[in-house]
């Protein structure tokens, strides 16, 4: 195998105290919307007690999926052997850790009371999925944590078989859990299903990968290190392989619901007559962040700027796809009574209206910004990132 | 001698304490059923209640109102966030045209999903079967909304005043119907059927499930009842007639 030399990143250069400076700004602006809507509670957000989780939420749960498809990087490489993967294999934890802390982040400070974390943190109700889902968070970071160490410890090279399996088969038990989450809705018509763990797997797949492949672009292009062309094509049909996957759980969720006539009315709503949700469906998840990536990856000449643009496209769809599951599944009445109308002056019968305030998309966009604040301290304190991945072709 | 004398003198006192407050509580609930303070909530007992939509009237929301007035409900005029632990909901057949009303609050299952969701356990059934909301370890996840197939539970969106002492309700918790526990620890009946008897149509039956003697066990023992998504498999407490 090559011996493959990792650099960290100088720190303190202009460059990089702007992007600090850039962040923290944003971090700054989601931790005052953070105060305001403690402060004056969640009527002053778009959240309803119909709509009880809004746009925090797409942004936690697109972050929280992301992390754990952006360690397959590092899984393609250990577990299954694929050498061109290896060298990422550092860059890709780091970013699964950062991405959940991003997302746990803004999850935490949604909560009605955040203040009371620790009560989460030891009071446990095993038949909850979400009691699991702060075990396996809270896990990942260690799993994660230590696979990073023995990649990057040579002292440890004995632990990193073992500890890449674990790390691999923890990420899909992860997901497996946020998908549940919704999955074991069993009153909601939009979610209850079992194929929401799968589909919520590969939808990390695809986000992750996404989200690594821009951010690894970036990089090269700002630190002016080599990636070669090759192997970005090459995570450009995996991608649009992962892409293709999640249509395909999206047409089997949609498949198996419309096949059932109960689940008749709330399909209309999904695929045909929702307004935004619709659009953002067929618009967003399907084409975007589905068919228009595919169409450009599959290709054998993929150029770099097709590579990044499909990937952008995935992360935009990504987020469509997350609003339309949350969002348009809680907008959509309970039905209480089969085949009957009903109308109440609490909304029974009505489709809900939802629109996100600013400073719900701020802590959205702050859990984001401390993502990438964590991978670049992470990158300029450790040798994680590859000096060189192999030539850029001349033929781009 | 001192000992002797202060015994006499207790329980005079006791005796006169007896006769100061026996009209009072006489007044307030009949003491017979009442929970003695101290004991748990027995699974002897299966609070429900029985609804008689037949009798509802569409117009009518004594129960409402009263619901609000006793858990210290304000209307804040914010329908979409203000609280509601009992609604009335209008149902119609489209197919027939048939229309009925009908009060609609927390089931009390005796599988409730909002219990099961719960991460830390603040979503709780009592023995007796009511299911409440620990305000003390409710972190205002909101997953319990999200789990209850009946929009039984509202969020606290907001800094909450006049609060009344057996409910006190915390900004950023979830809460909902107690069935009046308040009440029925005391030996009393909730609100809603208070009100609905003295100034609605006497719609709701409240009894104990398991005592095959109550009034609400014998109705059920002879007449047809039905469970609002009875498909569901959670055995509510509350039933209802003509749904």
């Amino acid at each position: 195998m090559k011996r493959i030399d990792y650099l960290s990143v100088r720190a303190w250069t202009p460059g990089w105290l702007m992007l600090m400076a850039g962040s923290a700004v944003i971090i700054a602006l989601a931790g005052a919307a953070v105060l305001f809507m403690e402060h004056q509670g969640h009527h002053v957000t778009g959240m309803t007690n119909q709509v009880v989780w809004g746009m925090p939420h797409v942004f936690a749960i697109f972050l929280i999926v992301a992390a754990s498809g952006t360690l397959n990087v590092a899984s393609i490489g250990s577990v299954f052997g694929r050498e061109p993967y290896q060298p990422l294999g550092r860059l890709s934890a780091l970013l699964a850790m950062a991405l959940l802390a991003g997302g746990l982040g803004v999850l935490v400070l949604d909560l009605g009371r955040p203040d009371r974390l620790i009560v989460a943190m030891t009071h446990f109700n095993f038949k909850s999925i979400f009691a699991w889902n702060v075990i396996l968070y809270s896990g990942f970071f260690a799993v994660v944590g230590v696979y990073l160490w023995t990649m990057l410890d040579w002292r440890m090279k004995r632990a990193y078989k073992p500890a890449a399996l674990t790390a691999f088969v923890w990420r899909l038990v992860l997901t497996t859990g946020t998908g549940s989450i919704f999955g074991f809705l069993l009153a909601r018509d939009a979610y209850n299903s079992a194929v929401m763990a799968p589909l919520f797997i590969a939808m990390s797949f695809a986000f992750g990968l996404a989200l690594f492949i821009l951010f690894l672009l970036g990089t090269a292009t700002a630190l002016e290190r080599s990636l070669s062309l090759d192997l970005l094509r090459r995570m450009g049909k995996l991608l649009a392989l992962f892409a293709a996957a999640n249509l395909y759980f999206v047409a089997l969720q949609h498949g198996t619901a419309l096949y059932m006539a109960d689940r008749g009315a709330i399909e209309a709503f999904i695929l045909l007559n929702g307004g935004i949700y619709t659009i953002l469906f067929w618009g967003g998840q399907v084409l975007l962040g589905g068919i228009v990536p595919m169409a450009l990856l599959f290709r054998s000449q993929a150029t770099r700027c097709n590579i990044r643009f499909a990937s952008l496209m995935v992360v935009a769809g990504g987020l469509a796809q997350v609003y339309v599951i949350l969002i348009g599944g809680q907008a959509f009445p309970l039905t209480l009574f089969p085949g009957m109308e009903a109308s109440s002056g609490f909304m029974d019968g009505q489709v809900a209206a939802y629109a996100p305030t600013l400073a719900e998309i701020l802590l959205g966009l702050g859990g984001c910004a401390l993502a990438l604040v964590i991978t670049i301290v992470g990158i300029s304190a450790f040798r994680i990132l590859p000096a060189a991945l192999g030539p850029v072709e001349a033929s781009e | 001698m001192t000992q002797a004398s202060s015994r006499r003198d207790l329980l005079k006192g006791a005796v006169l304490g007896a006769v100061a407050i026996a009209p009072g509580l006489t007044l307030i609930a009949p003491a017979a059923q009442a929970r003695p303070a101290g004991s748990a909530a027995s699974a002897a007992n299966r609070w429900g209640l029985l609804i008689d939509t037949s009798k509802c009237d569409a117009g009518c929301t004594a129960c409402v109102d009263a619901c609000k007035t006793e858990m210290g409900l304000p209307a804040l005029d914010r329908p979409a966030t203000d609280a509601q632990y009992i609604r009335k909901v209008d149902v119609k057949d489209p197919k027939t045209g048939h229309q009925h009303s009908l009060p609609v609050m927390c089931q009390h299952c005796a599988k409730p999903p909002c219990v099961d969701v719960c991460p830390t356990g603040a979503s709780m059934k009592r023995a007796d079967g009511i299911v409440l909301v620990d305000r003390h370890i409710c972190i205002g996840c909101r997953y319990c909304m999200m789990a209850c197939p009946y929009k039984a539970r509202s969020f606290a969106h907001e800094d909450q005043s006049n609060q009344k002492a057996h409910n006190p309700r915390g900004k950023g918790c979830v809460e909902g119907c107690t069935l009046c526990v308040h009440r029925i620890d005391a030996g009393g009946r909730p609100a809603c059927v208070e009100a609905c008897a003295d100034t609605g149509r006497a719609a709701m039956i409240f009894g104990d499930l398991n005592d095959a003697n109550s009034e609400i066990s014998r109705r059920l023992s002879k007449q047809a009842s039905s469970r609002i998504r009875a498909d569901l498999g959670l055995d509510p407490a509350i039933r209802y007639q003509g749904i």
